[in-house]
């Protein structure tokens, strides 16, 4: 085919730096929007990397609330949610539950007694086919307020002293944290727990009005004072113990309490409680029928992301769902992978 | 326009153009979604899921239409290698257009994450629960999304020879959504 032509070889070399230039510029656009040439940036690798205790990664776990006991139940609504969202979990009925008991810990084998944040995973699931996922702890607020600032926490705690010390002037309101480990009772059950959302996330009900609110969940059992130094001499699985046996017994039950925020509280800062007297709505009972297995059990595999949410709930201005959210997952991608290093003992496990 | 070979059919040329904003949005959405733990995050993974659907329709649509009206031929004096080049990387243009929605699909699928198009809209799992498929399809999902990047800036750069250096009719096959065949190629 014929090509009319000015100066053919020079501007053929000419067009071909153009497209290299294209090229080349495509590709580092793309390679910067990964995170190639930011060091600094915080990935999910990055945050999950913070979590590794000094004896490695608990491959096969994960990578933080590594240990920890799973179960099944039911929550029970009993309508009064319904005004604050039109989410199906809070209409007056019954729903399963999958739950995951757990210690805030990256270390799969930590004895129960050295860990202080407790947690729960749940897993609510509607028969319009929506699914509640949320994480909580037995933390009052959390202690720091952005991720950025949990990512300096978490690398300051595996330096040295000094680390800490200059982490804490930086961010004075890690102090409260440092008040409520001291202070704060311990118990010796997860039945005894009161777990937290600490994040905020805005409800919406069926006439579009948004509430924003946190939410908790808060034992029938009495909790029972217990001193460290008794927990310490206890077994080191006592808190998995203590549940199974308590289960065996008969169900254990939580009232979940939906929080609502005032104009200008700060639903952005989950380390900033708010007031005792904002209105709260007792919606319904969480009950744990039955204890399951960790290793080969329902939610070995499941992720209780918090972001997983129902039409009628949806995330806040805090921006620690959406970290939770992206660390969760690659959590679970890594653990996953690692499948092998905690092998199933159950003659169905996965191929 | 009965009769003419030279270009693509207009709904082929507006298939092209359409999925190839949605395809460059969607791989720099996905390689910046993996990267941050910011809110954009979340917000990036909400366009992510719906707009890989979306370009998964779109392929099928356009397997069809190319099926159908397939493409104007490439030029007699084109070296043989580069034909075949074309060929191939057109193959590998459909399979990844179709396979990595599907990907995604079934690695959340086999992670029992809901499958969330738009709040309250869900699409059902195509696989059960499985760690090991779990992490076989997000390594095939991850490695095959820099092999379709590096292929679109292959295309990109044979798309720009073709029209500055080669100026042969090949890009002009494709360059304008405009239905009528307003420029002949050079002759």
């Amino acid at each position: 085919m014929p090509q009319p032509r000015q100066s053919p070889a020079r501007s053929a070399f000419a067009f071909l730096v153009l497209i290299a230039v294209i090229i080349g510029a495509s590709a580092a656009a793309f390679a910067y929007t990964a995170g190639f040439f930011s060091p600094q940036r915080l990935t999910p690798d990055r945050m999950v990397d913070a979590f590794t205790p000094p004896g490695g990664e608990p491959l096969g776990h994960r990578k933080n609330h590594a240990k920890g006991i799973c179960f099944t139940g039911t929550f029970e609504a009993n309508g009064a949610g319904a005004a604050l969202s039109q989410a199906q979990a809070f209409a007056r009925g019954q729903y399963p539950v999958l739950g995951r008991f757990n210690l805030g810990t990256p270390d799969s084998n930590a004895p129960d007694a050295t860990v202080r944040v407790r947690g729960i995973g749940l897993r609510i699931a509607t028969p319009d086919g929506q699914e509640w996922r949320s994480a909580m702890v037995d933390l009052p607020f959390f202690p720091v307020a952005t991720p950025e600032a949990f990512y300096a926490l978490l690398i300051a705690s595996a330096s040295n002293p000094d680390a800490i010390k200059t982490f804490a002037a930086a961010h004075p309101e890690v102090a409260a944290f440092g008040a409520w480990a001291k202070s704060a009772p311990w118990n010796a059950s997860y039945a005894e727990g009161r777990f937290n959302s600490l994040n905020s996330f805005v409800f919406t009900n069926s006439a579009g009005v948004d509430s924003t609110v946190r939410w908790s969940i808060l034992p029938a059992a009495q909790p029972v004072p217990v001193s460290p130094d008794d927990l310490a001499k206890r077994a080191p699985d006592f808190l998995e113990q203590d549940i199974a046996e308590r289960v065996r017994g008969g169900p254990q039950r939580w009232t979940m309490v939906v929080t609502i925020a005032n104009p200008g509280d700060p639903t952005a800062d989950p380390s900033k409680a708010w007031p005792d007297d904002r209105r709260a709505v007792e919606v319904g009972t969480l009950t744990v029928q039955q204890i399951e297995a960790e290793r080969d059990g329902p939610c070995r595999d499941i992720n209780f992301d918090p972001t997983v949410l129902p039409p009628g709930i949806r995330t806040s201005d805090d921006p620690f769902p959406a970290a939770r959210s992206a660390v969760y997952a690659k959590s679970y991608d890594r653990r996953t992978a690692e499948a092998s290093y905690y092998p199933r003992t159950a003659a169905e496990a996965n191929p | 326009m009965i009769g003419d070979r030279r270009r693509f059919t207009p709904l082929q040329r507006l298939l092209h153009w359409l999925m190839a904003v949605c395809i460059l949005a969607m791989l720099f959405i996905g390689v910046g979604m993996a990267s941050t733990v910011m809110p954009i995050h979340l917000t990036l993974i909400a366009i992510h899921r719906p707009l890989g659907i979306a370009i998964l329709v779109l392929a099928l649509v356009r397997l069809v239409v190319r099926l159908r009206y397939g493409a104007p031929p490439l030029p007699a004096d084109l070296p043989l290698p580069m034909k075949l080049g074309a060929y191939l990387s057109h193959v590998a243009f459909y399979a990844l257009m179709i396979v990595m929605p599907l990907i995604g699909w079934a690695m959340l699928s086999a992670s029992a994450y809901p499958v969330v198009l738009f709040s309250g809209v869900h699409l059902p799992p195509i696989l059960p629960q499985s760690d090991f498929l779990h992490t076989l399809l997000w390594n095939a999902h991850f490695y095959f999304a820099f092999l379709f990047f590096a292929l679109i800036l292959l295309h990109v750069a044979a798309a720009l020879f073709h029209a500055l250096v080669r100026r042969d009719g090949v890009f002009d096959a494709m360059a304008s959504i405009a239905a009528h065949d307003e420029v002949a190629p050079a002759e």
